[in-house]
């Protein structure tokens, strides 16, 4: 008896476990308040991401309400988890759609929302995802992005570190694994030769295989690279950075957007990160107000400094409301009707958001500039 | 000047694999069981000692609070989940090790969440430069490499001289035999967790001053590795462990540097298949003979 109680609890256990960070939000819906449907992972390995969405997410949502709605309407914010599991996340739609979801903020990453933008473009709902940032996300016209695409942001890279002479001699270190690292990384190969850069060291390492980055590195420093590009995330960085360190690296290093966060990462020695130059549309320490009031807002909600994913995400719900209001749309519209509405208002729609300002779409891929910002003193100065 | 670099690597990290390999291999050499969970307690191991460490400032603490709660974490794992599943078949016990080791990583996730943490290495010395700084070796690879000889050389010793080390061989060989002989097999299988869990939580700590990014998941890719390294050089034997996991760390290191990062890990199981294929119990493993 005893051993089978022990047994029900372990599996109790293990069961609340795998269950824990599902559902949240609540089933009210009607014809009174624009249901706002959010999907990514919750839970998992790229639960980082997923998190920061829902949280910034939801900070702009409760500003909205707070400030009498889109039109008049409350908005109803339901985010489901899908585990950065494409099959998953259209579960997670399905489950969006009996709420009566009339606009999907979503998926986080991409290749859940590579399954389920073929659903939306069936059933004409209007998607924008904030970081999905794969070039086919957009291959129908329901979706746009708050996120550069990758290739671009490698491609804005090349141009920058040439523009400005950072360097000639280059030496890559990437995610081959990843499509975010892997699309960057092709994006600035592509523009380097054309920008007159060299790449003398272009070296890659898996998800299985991130722990060490020794080899890659010492290759790096051989190659007698003057800067390392590196477009990868912060969690890798953290660990490449310290690594990079003992082994005596001189270099500058330069990373895209996925490396904001670094800062904040906790334990994290900034004196590592000295001088690391990032390209990023969105920066937590910018003097801007409205990312300064976005910021401290969600430092009370989540007590974390947000990251590019929260910004993103933030700035997506803003810009429903605006698709919204601009087509004046009312909740009692299907979520097809809304769809285009939303789709014709796009046209000739420019947003300033806090991951940039004056955006624009083209064939659902975003225009913006990114920021170039240093790294100097654990704080971020931006370069001109 | 390189390839020296590219060995030292090589063995370092080989040593923290070979670290991890020496738990998975006592384990399943005493209990006969692939405890899967074994890579979720070194991040836990991490985990401790990265939240001692913040909390307190003090390396020694953090080492030894990690020791301590991974050792009882150890032991809990077996007494909850595996030892009512001592009669049943070794695929249940398997698949209950699969279970702990997502409600490890589940727990954490709840704990500590899911943002990364960065780890202060608990090695204080400053990286050795030699050669006009052209070679320079890590503190935390030389300290690496030598707690794991000497685990090693406690472990041997520990087995072939200790009474205890002596029960835990008697129930490798044969448990219902150990068990006439008034080896308390529970006993001895709890002791083994123990110091398997304790071996984990000083990997954990190493790995995590090697590699200092922390998240939930940090241990599953070592503890496969590791796992890997364990049947290189014949599971169950912890001389076996230790060459296997050098093995594994040094072809790593060198498929990395001279065929492709792309291909390091496609290379090092390309070779682990060779080998199984020519020997099949791993370098060091003993022939299993068919009881009759």
């Amino acid at each position: 008896m005893k051993k089978r109680l022990v047994s029900l609890f372990l599996a109790g256990a293990v069961a609340a476990s795998l269950l824990a960070g599902c559902g949240g939000g609540s089933n009210t819906s009607g014809g009174d308040k624009f249901v706002i449907g959010g999907i990514g992972p919750a839970t998992g390995a790229a639960s980082v991401y997923g998190n920061a969405v829902k949280n910034g997410a939801q900070i702009a949502v409760d500003e909205i309400n707070a400030n009498g709605g889109i039109n008049g309407y409350q908005i109803e914010f339901s985010f489901q988890d899908d585990e950065h599991d494409p099959e998953k996340a259209v579960n997670a739609y399905n489950t969006l759609k009996d709420k009566g979801m009339h606009v999907l903020m979503g998926t986080v990453t991409t290749q859940p929302c590579l399954s389920v933008i073929d659903y939306t473009n069936e059933d004409g709902i209007f998607q924008i995802t904030p970081s999905a940032s794969a070039v086919d996300v957009v291959k129908y016209n329901n979706c746009i992005q708050v996120c550069f695409q990758d290739p671009t942001q490698g491609t804005k890279a090349a141009k920058y570190i040439s523009e400005n002479q950072l360097a000639t001699k280059i030496a890559i270190i990437y995610d081959v694994s990843d499509a975010y690292s892997a699309g960057i990384h092709d994006g600035f190969i592509a523009e380097a030769e054309k920008a007159g850069l060299q790449i003398v060291s272009d070296e890659s390492f898996t998800a299985d295989n991130k722990s060490d980055f020794s080899v890659q590195l010492q290759k790096a420093k051989a190659s007698g690279a003057e800067l390392i590009f590196l477009p990868i995330y912060a969690t890798e960085a953290a660990t490449l950075l310290k690594q990079a360190n003992d082994a005596g690296i001189n270099a500058t290093f330069f990373g895209c957007d996925g490396l904001d966060g670094i800062l904040t990462v906790e334990g994290f020695d900034a004196a590592l990160a000295e001088n690391v130059i990032l390209l990023t549309p969105f920066a937590a320490e910018s003097e801007d107000p409205t990312t300064q009031a976005f910021v401290s807002a969600y430092q009370d909600k989540v007590g974390e400094i947000p990251n590019q994913f929260a910004a993103d995400a933030y700035d997506a719900i803003y810009i429903i409301k605006g698709l919204l209001e601009k087509a004046a749309c009312t909740p009692d519209m299907s979520a097809e009707e809304i769809g285009s509405a939303m789709l014709e208002a796009l046209n000739g729609f420019t947003y300033d958001g806090i991951t940039g300002a004056a955006m624009t779409w083209e064939n659902g891929a975003v225009n913006k500039t990114p920021t170039a910002v240093v790294v100097k003193e654990g704080k971020y100065v931006e370069l001109d | 000047m390189d390839f020296i670099s590219y060995l030292i690597n090589g063995v370092s990290l080989g040593s923290i694999y070979a670290i991890i390999a020496l738990g998975y291999t006592m384990v399943y050499g005493i209990a006969k069981m692939l405890n899967f969970a074994h890579g979720d307690v070194i991040m836990i191991g991490g985990y401790i000692c990265f939240t001692a460490m913040s909390a307190s400032g003090n390396p020694w603490l953090g080492i030894i609070l990690a020791v301590i709660v991974c050792t009882v974490l150890g032991v809990a794992i077996e007494k909850v989940a595996y030892k009512p599943l001592r009669q049943a078949t070794s695929l249940a016990v398997l698949i209950t090790a699969i279970g702990m080791s997502y409600f490890l990583q589940n727990l954490a996730l709840i704990i500590f969440g899911s943002s990364p943490k960065a780890f202060k290495s608990v090695v204080p010395f400053e990286p050795l430069v030699l050669a006009d700084g052209a070679l320079t070796i890590k503190a935390e690879s030389i300290v690496t490499v030598i707690c794991c000889v000497v685990i090693m050389i406690v472990l041997v010793n520990f087995m072939k001289k200790s009474k205890t080390g002596a029960a835990m061989l008697a129930v490798s060989e044969d448990k219902g035999a150990a068990q006439l002989m008034g080896i308390n097999v529970n006993r001895t299988i709890a002791i083994t967790f123990a110091i398997g869990s304790a071996l984990a939580a000083i990997a954990g700590v190493l790995l995590c001053s090697y590699s200092p990014t922390l998240t939930p998941y940090t241990g599953s890719m070592p503890g496969i590795k590791a796992f890997t390294a364990a049947v290189f050089g014949g599971i169950g034997s912890i001389p076996g462990a230790f060459i296997g996991g050098m093995l594994l760390g040094i072809i790593e290191g060198f498929a990395k540097a001279y065929i492709s990062s792309e291909l390091a890990d496609a290379i090092v199981f390309g070779v682990l298949v060779i080998v199984l294929i020519v020997k099949p119990t791993g370098i060091l493993g003993r022939p299993i003979h068919e009881k009759v």
